[in-house]
């Protein structure tokens, strides 16, 4: 149907454009056809899950020239050159089919702990709630209840950092005293023995991918002495030692596709094998220390074969045999994942992130700029369209997740802002910051939605329950806070 | 006590006895009894006296005694959790510069309820009406004394127009007008130039406060937005109080400090 221009149509008659379907990776969805300037996004929705032939209609964004679709076309390419021989490209995005509330409310503040709160973290299936203090105690929270469950103790120094297995039924927690404890969280006991052997704090942990190995049996653990230990915690002892950072290491992740990445105040990144422990490559670009890291596939790394999609008010450990677990959690990693190899930010005390695919190439994609103060934490989206950065120059930065183009400054914080999290749906995004506030802010809109205060000191440590039901904080006021909606 | 060497001459020119050194060796030895035997036969104030130096020099001896044992055996050192736990981002890094005192809202909302402000500078020189204010003669033939001019730094407001001059009771001149101070945080140390809000009180009189007379000892209200300090609901603090501690007329700034 050709094209009628608008000079020679009567009043009445809308001006029609020729458009194509694209998605994310640039391959087309069906042919051109032509629909009216003043489509619609809900119209679009509705052409483009017939063209995609899928059992239940998928909610859908759409992108022309970089910007979203929210009004209309005609609104959209408002000042833009249209030429209306040409087709125009819109790039469609699914959403999350679940919709995460945003939390409004504070549902309890839990005392216990005698000092400081330092780490909390939710299980990967929302179930259990665990924090770790300068008291050097672990402790468990019911969820149900909002009070206390189980107090571990055992450690002697500060619990520094704390890590759930991708099964959600060990927790690792390093102190700083060098030792890590493994705790079981429906009993909290102890599981196995100590793990000694580092010479100096433990800065991080983390544990291997569900779906290479179900049985979750291996924890990397990086510490200010610069070296990398995997852990057997099924026997309880170093399996390798990977040496080759100057200076303290600052994270370390373990990758979905057989590599380990570790981040280092020496300001390199070194890649391994996590096979056999062999450095495969050094990222060097950063000019002062390295201070975190996010892999695109960490949230689903994270939750291992637990579908937030599914979650239930009441939530509910994973349960399948081993390899049910291994099949739905590697389904969950490809689909993820996609096509390319994983994406590597890294945040450094020099202001600026770098965008890196390391498993191909040692030069960066994409170095990104902008803030005034040093970056203290970097999280991919779940759904690795957006990464967050939080700073120390009291704002947060979006950026895109592809490409690493800066998309919008989040300002709201007085103070320096310490830690975030995303939502299971990659639409809301809380931060905590040493204001003693907490903000949730909407990443569509890049607006502030809620403003949670309440605490009475810095506020260390946050996390969003993979179920996104609830957002946990912990801070200097030695309280941890749960919010609801 | 011998008053001169004479002593030492003696033991320089013919030595000591023969027995000098067993003797003092075994006297020594004997102190101890010695002074058991005084201290049980010692009566009244001379025994009070002594016994309590007695006591002290035991208790001193005693821990003495114990660093020594202390010294040569191995003790598990006692592991005390230090206080301030950080998390790991924060470990290598310094104490935020801010003091730990300025973001415990509770100690603010503590003091708050108890409407109890101890002040830097709680005595201040009153100072008189002939010293504060200079009579200004008006009048053809300059008999009218009733204007008078502010000889002290003032405050007035940012909406302030005087009134007509014919009508005008109060001068303040607009070299003494001031809008900026300098406050200093008690804890942090550090100073802040800070726009002034108002005038809160000024010691010496109430007149003074009216009129924005700014002398030592005026609390003074500032703008604290640029410090960034927030109350527990959230909101952000953007005014407190400071106490003017020297003399602005003499010096040509107000220095003050923050009343936390």
């Amino acid at each position: 149907e050709p094209t009628v221009p608008q000079t020679m149509a009567p009043d009445g008659d809308v001006q029609r454009l020729l458009i194509q379907f694209r998605d994310e990776t640039g391959e087309s969805l069906g042919s051109p056809f032509d629909v009216p300037v003043t489509i619609t996004p809900d119209k679009l929705q509705l052409v483009c899950n017939a063209l995609l032939q899928k059992d239940e209609p998928v909610p859908l964004a759409f992108f022309v020239h970089d910007a979203e679709i929210v009004v209309s076309l005609a609104k959209t390419l408002a000042g833009q050159t249209v030429e209306t021989e040409k087709v125009l490209d819109i790039i469609y995005q699914p959403q999350a089919v679940f919709r995460v509330r945003a939390v409004t409310r504070c549902t309890s503040s839990l005392e216990g702990h005698t000092e400081a709160v330092i780490s909390v973290a939710f299980s990967p299936t929302g179930k259990y709630l665990a924090s770790g203090s300068g008291d050097t105690t672990v402790r468990f929270w019911d969820l149900s209840t909002e009070t206390p469950q189980f107090t571990a103790k055992g450690h002697r120094h500060w619990v520094l950092s704390i890590a759930w297995s991708p099964d959600g039924k060990k927790l690792a927690s390093g102190c700083k005293n060098s030792q890590i404890f493994l705790w079981d969280p429906a009993t909290g006991n102890q599981i196995g023995r100590v793990l000694t052997g580092h010479s100096k704090w433990i800065t991080c942990l983390c544990w291997e991918p569900l779906h290479i190995n179900p049985e979750c049996r291996y924890l990397a653990s990086a510490s200010k002495d610069g070296s990398i230990r995997i852990w057997d915690t099924l026997m309880g002892r170093c399996d390798k030692i990977l040496t080759s950072h100057t200076q303290s290491v600052t994270c370390v992740k373990w990758g979905g596709d057989g590599l380990l990445y570790s981040s280092s105040q020496d300001r390199t990144i070194k890649v391994w094998r996590s096979q056999d422990g062999v450095l495969c490559r050094t990222l060097q670009g950063h000019a002062h220390w390295v201070n975190t890291m996010a892999l695109s596939t960490d949230y689903v790394l994270r939750t291992g074969a637990f579908e937030p999609a599914e979650a239930t008010i009441n939530p509910q450990d994973v349960s399948g045999s081993l390899a049910e677990l291994k099949d739905k959690a590697q389904q969950r990693y490809d689909q993820v994942r996609g096509q390319e190899p994983e994406r590597l930010v890294s945040g450094s005390d020099d202001f600026t992130l770098f965008l890196w695919r390391p498993a191909e190439d040692k030069k960066p994609l994409e170095r990104m700029m902008g803030h005034q103060a040093l970056i203290n934490q970097v999280l991919f989206s779940p759904d690795t369209r957006i990464i967050a950065s939080a700073s120390f120059d009291k704002s947060i930065k979006l950026w895109d997740g592809r490409t690493g183009k800066y998309l919008t400054s989040l300002r709201g914080h007085v103070s320096a802002v310490y830690q975030i999290a995303w939502s299971a749906d990659s639409r809301l995004l809380v931060s905590g910051s040493s204001d003693s506030t907490l903000k949730v802010w909407d990443a569509k809109m890049k607006k502030l939605a809620i403003d949670l205060p309440g605490h009475a000191d810095e506020v260390y440590a946050t996390d969003w329950s993979p179920d996104g039901q609830r957002v946990a904080s912990g801070g200097k006021d030695k309280c941890l806070r749960i919010w609801r909606r | 006590q011998p008053q001169n060497e004479h002593i030492e001459l003696h033991r320089r020119r013919y030595g000591y006895r023969l027995d000098h050194h067993e003797r003092k060796r075994k006297k020594e030895g004997r102190e101890a009894h010695e002074r058991s035997r005084r201290a049980k036969k010692m009566i009244g104030l001379k025994a009070k006296l002594y016994h309590k130096q007695r006591h002290a020099e035991k208790i001193q001896m005693k821990k003495t005694i114990k660093m020594h044992e202390k010294r040569n055996t191995k003790e598990k050192n006692d592991e005390k959790t230090p206080k301030g736990a950080v998390p790991a981002y924060l470990l290598d890094r310094e104490g935020q510069s801010r003091a730990k005192v300025l973001s415990n809202m509770i100690k603010q909302k503590r003091k708050e309820k108890a409407g109890k402000w101890e002040v830097p500078v709680p005595k201040v020189r009153a100072q008189g009406e002939t010293e504060v204010l200079k009579v200004i003669r008006t009048g053809k033939r300059k008999k009218k004394a009733w204007k008078r001019m502010v000889t002290k730094v003032c405050f007035v407001g940012d909406g302030f127009t005087r009134k007509p001059p014919k009508y005008e009771r109060f001068i303040r001149p607009m070299g003494l007008r001031f809008k900026k101070a300098h406050v200093t945080h008690p804890e942090l140390k550090a100073t802040f130039c800070l726009p002034i809000l108002g005038v809160k009180k000024n010691p010496s009189s109430p007149l003074y406060t009216t009129l924005g007379v700014i002398t030592k000892g005026t609390v003074i209200e500032v703008n604290v937005s640029e410090l960034g300090l927030v109350t527990q609901g959230g909101k952000v603090i953007w005014g407190k109080y400071a106490q003017v501690t020297n003399n602005p007329e003499n010096d040509g700034c107000i220095n003050a400090v923050l009343l936390v």
